[in-house]
């Protein structure tokens, strides 16, 4: 259904815009029908301009997006709507979403201007009771209300909602549970889970692995702006390849056992790793001297598991 | 007892009356002790620690005692409090990362800070050299700007300068929540060794996350809505809660092993009650499905087993 | 308490405020009323020349013997309406500009940006001489419509800076992301947010205009007809009311000026105040 071919993403930084920040590097992958993908990276990954590239609010510098084969950045006027009726997004902070000085409902109002300029009142607020309930809502509790009138998990769902009144077919959720409470989180988690069995799909991005792991069909590992590791979610969970997935497993916080050794290391000084070869050299505890001189490119190591690991790719194969 | 708490009332005075805070809070953190202060948005924890050392307009103190190695601090004056601030009791406030002021210098930041307590800066450089190294930044980030340092850099800068001066107690203020789960470790890990090496004797570490307290902390203090539900050692907490809230709230943690498809996590359905005019009694009963007339009393803070505090009349 | 009333609420309490509004009530309600108590008109030779103030004219004579009462009231006027239409005028352009230039950055960002430039280090005395120079009778929109076209560019780089700052965030992305054309985020959602800075700048324009009316008028090159309070300090400087002891023909007009547009600068810092929850006190 969508698809990224060798995206990138560069700003030009500094004085004079000499300087190059890299936020997104080569990155291609695919998400199809009622799967949910998890997105997973810490800050400075990419993965959040991801999120807003495939929502049209940035432009790649390279690369194309493809909705259902078509360039979305081709799309214009009748078009384009029709892809914003099919792709829609949820951010991080429930409350920068909405408009300060307008009531919550205003982003209904909005879709229904916009989208279904012509439908009777009350078939809108048939349909808008609807998308309320399917996200756990009670219409009589949330409706008429300022924005700081509700608590952040109901302004998400209020979001999740919005979204559904457009019969979408695929989600993107950057972070929306990060600001939540712990209590809420896992309703808001769990509601995912019932949208795609009603044949949504769902690109969850997200820094917090066991969120991932709870949700999520299928992984894509980020950092610093590539794909280091990709494939389904329980393989990657029972075997990652890569060292820097292998680290992320390692940090989590669990509550069944305590952080033991590592190897990896944090940054010591302020300096940014170089153009060539791999880009998590730095801190890589495996590193070789091939790791310095070229990037790795994402091999498959079995079935539907990729990594761009140079040495754990290259022992895969050669022991498989 | 390195910090004594008794009967503590904060409450924040706006336009509308009192908002309840922290409502009667009264509980102890020994020598050496990490104590972990977790809950969820608004439950006061904040409030709690901040009170501690810098009580400021529109908190308002209300009654109460703080005691800090046996002596009382003054804690609604500001004034005297100073005298106690950086050198007993320190604190890292959140996002203290992004206050570092932008146009100075780590060091000469450092040495201003220090001379404010009328301590020589190339006197402690020696020992504050040693402390970055312990946190793994090496010594030259003295000479940079805050903007040149990631965030996390940022974040064990600011824990090595709350520490300097080896306090009795630091309150951490929700120190991870911006940061990467590498950097988080490394912080939290931190936590721990400048326990060890006595340049903290007490912690206070604030968080909703209760999975990082499960690695770091001595024992556990849950709150909700101002009021305190429990109190016990880390193990017990995880393994026998006995507060309906910490109960549901343990049970509503996704770990890793566990997967939707397989295993349906619950979440704890509503929300607290406002704060501006709080219901009488256990400020939990709207959402606990164990409540019961007496409820409506607001239940005392007891020891039901040796350390293990709860406030709660079903476990009393 | 809704919100709105909290913010009236805050801005009564706040000194800064109660004490602007109360002086300007005070000139506005002089401006309508004042006039209907005026017996003669205030350009006319009426009474003796350069009486002191008395029951008969109450704020004394020019040396010309005209009613200096009716010259200041009638003046408070014109000077309300060059502030009312010039600030007008130099808000609605610079919030035009600004949130186009905003909004689309880029080339537009740079186009606009060029010529806020170029209008902003115009000489505007110079132009006004030379306009001046060719309309030989001019009136007081003429007046306003000058102040307003040359003032705006400070406020169009103040609204441009806050909305590169309301753009980033996400219920602009939100509204994109549900189809909404550029000019309806613009001023649908971008403007309201900025309703407080949107009348500060008013304010701040309001007194400005004033301001420069009253020195060009004072230079001569106000609206040919009429009186105002700067051509009346123009004709009281020019016929050394001051060395002769006329301070009734100099002083109300200077000190009129001077407390409107005090009196609306303080406003202005304390409607800060009012709007910024964070720099209240409570």
């Amino acid at each position: 259904m969508l698809a990224l071919e060798n995206v990138t993403k560069v700003y030009r930084t500094g004085a004079l815009g000499l300087r190059k920040l890299i936020a997104v590097s080569e990155v291609s992958f695919e998400i199809g029908e009622r799967e949910i993908v998890a997105l997973i990276g810490e800050s400075g990954s990419g993965k959040t301009t991801i999120g807003k590239m495939i929502l049209r609010l940035f432009r790649p510098t390279s690369g194309v997006i493809r909705f259902e084969g078509k360039d979305i950045f081709s799309l214009r006027g009748p078009a384009l709507k029709d892809y914003y009726r099919q792709v829609q997004g949820v951010f991080q902070d429930p409350f920068a979403s909405y408009n300060p000085i307008f009531k919550a409902d205003r982003v209904f109002a909005l879709i229904r201007e916009e989208f279904y300029p012509r439908i009777r009142r009350s078939a809108w607020e048939q349909r808008v009771e609807e998308a309320l309930r399917a996200v756990g809502l009670n219409p009589s509790d949330v409706l008429g209300k300022y924005p700081h009138q509700l608590s952040g998990g109901q302004l998400q769902r209020f979001l999740i909602a919005r979204a559904l009144l457009l019969d979408i077919r695929l989600l993107v959720a950057d972070e929306i549970i990060s600001m939540l409470d712990a209590s809420t989180r896992i309703d808001v988690l769990n509601l995912l889970g019932d949208l795609r069995e009603r044949g949504l799909s769902i690109l969850f991005i997200t820094h917090d692995l066991s969120l991932g792991y709870y949700i999520s069909d299928r992984s894509i590992v980020l950092y610093r702006g590539r794909v280091v590791e990709m494939g389904a979610t329980e393989r990657i969970y029972a075997r990652p390849l890569h060292p820097y997935t292998e680290m992320l497993m390692e940090s989590i916080p669990r509550i069944d056992g305590r952080w033991g050794a590592t190897s990896h290391r944090v940054e010591r000084s302020a300096v940014l790793s170089g153009a060539f070869g791999c880009v998590y050299y730095p801190r890589c505890p495996i590193a070789q001297e091939i790791c310095a001189r070229r990037a790795p490119e994402l091999t498959e190591v079995e079935a539907g598991h990729f990594v761009a690991c140079h040495v754990r790719a290259g022992a895969s194969s050669s022991a498989g | 007892m390195a910090l004594r708490v008794e009967n503590l009332r904060i409450y924040y005075r706006t336009l509308r009356g009192y908002v309840h805070a922290v409502e009667g809070a009264t509980f102890s953190v020994g020598d050496g002790e990490i104590m972990g202060l977790a809950g969820e948005s608004g439950c006061g924890k904040t409030t709690l620690g901040h009170s501690l050392i810098y009580l400021k307009p529109p908190m308002a103190y209300i009654e109460g005692h703080v005691f800090l190695d046996g002596r009382e601090l003054p804690i609604w004056d500001m004034d005297r409090m100073n005298e106690f601030r950086f050198r007993h009791i320190s604190i890292i406030p959140q996002y203290a990362m992004n206050a570092l002021n932008p146009t100075r210098r780590i060091g000469p930041l450092i040495a201003d800070l220090l001379a404010t307590r009328g301590i020589d800066f190339r006197q402690i450089l020696p020992e504050l050299q040693r402390r970055l190294d312990l946190v793994q930044l090496s010594p030259e980030v003295l000479n940079r700007y805050p903007f040149e340092l990631s965030g996390g850099m940022r974040q064990r800068v600011v824990m090595v300068i709350s520490t300097l001066l080896n306090p009795s107690l630091l309150i951490a203020d929700e120190i991870t929540s911006a940061l990467d789960v590498s950097t988080q470790r490394a912080v939290c890990e931190m936590i721990v060794e400048f326990r060890n090496r006595g340049f903290v004797r007490s912690t206070i570490f604030i968080t909703h996350d209760m999975s990082i307290l499960y690695q770091i902390a001595d024992t556990i203090l849950v709150m909700y809505a101002g009021q305190l539900a429990e109190k016990a050692p880390v193990e017990a907490i995880f393994r026998s809660p006995r507060h309906p809230y910490t109960r549901m709230l343990i049970a509503s943690l996704p770990r890793v092993g566990a997967r939707q498809r397989v295993e349906r996590l619950k979440g704890i359905p509503g929300s607290p009650p406002p704060l501006l005019d709080p219901p009488p009694g256990c400020r939990f009963r709207d959402r606990c499905p164990l409540a019961f007339e007496r409820c409506q009393e607001p239940p005392p803070f007891v020891e039901v087993e040796p350390g293990h505090f709860v406030a709660c009349w079903r476990e009393i | 308490m809704g919100s709105r009333s909290e913010l009236l609420y805050f801005a009564w309490r706040n000194t800064k405020v109660r004490v602007g509004v109360l002086i300007l009530a005070l000139f506005v309600i002089l401006a309508i009323v004042g006039p209907l108590f005026a017996r003669h008109d205030p350009n006319a030779y009426v009474g003796p020349p350069a009486h002191p103030p008395s029951r008969e004219y109450w704020l004394g004579t020019t040396t010309f013997g005209q009613d200096v009462y009716s010259q200041f009231v009638h003046g408070l006027r014109a000077t309300f309406i060059v502030g009312l239409l010039g600030g007008g005028i130099g808000t609605l352009l610079g919030v035009c500009i600004g949130l186009l230039a905003g909004y689309r950055g880029g080339m537009v960002d740079e186009i606009l940006n060029m010529f806020t430039n170029i209008v902003l280090i115009l000489p505007t005395l110079a132009v006004l001489i030379i306009i001046a120079a060719y309309l030989t009778v001019r009136g007081i929109l003429v007046e306003s419509l000058f102040i307003g076209c040359t003032a705006w560019p400070w406020a169009a780089r103040a609204i441009r800076a806050q909305t590169f700052s309301l753009r980033a965030r996400e219920f602009v992305d939100l509204a994109r992301m549900s189809g909404r054309s550029s000019w309806k985020i613009m001023f649908y959602e971008i403007a309201p947010n900025m309703l407080s800075y949107l009348f500060m700048t008013f304010i701040l324009q309001f007194g400005g205009a004033v301001l420069i009316a009253a020195t060009l008028d004072f230079i001569g090159l106000g609206p040919t007809q009429g009186i105002s309070l700067g051509l009346m300090m123009n004709n009281a400087v020019l016929w050394a009311a001051l060395p002769l002891g006329m301070w009734w023909w100099l002083i109300p007009p200077g000190a009129a000026i001077t407390a409107i547009v005090g009196a609306l600068y303080v406003m202005n810092v304390g409607l800060d105040e009012v709007f910024n929850p964070k720099l209240r006190e409570l």
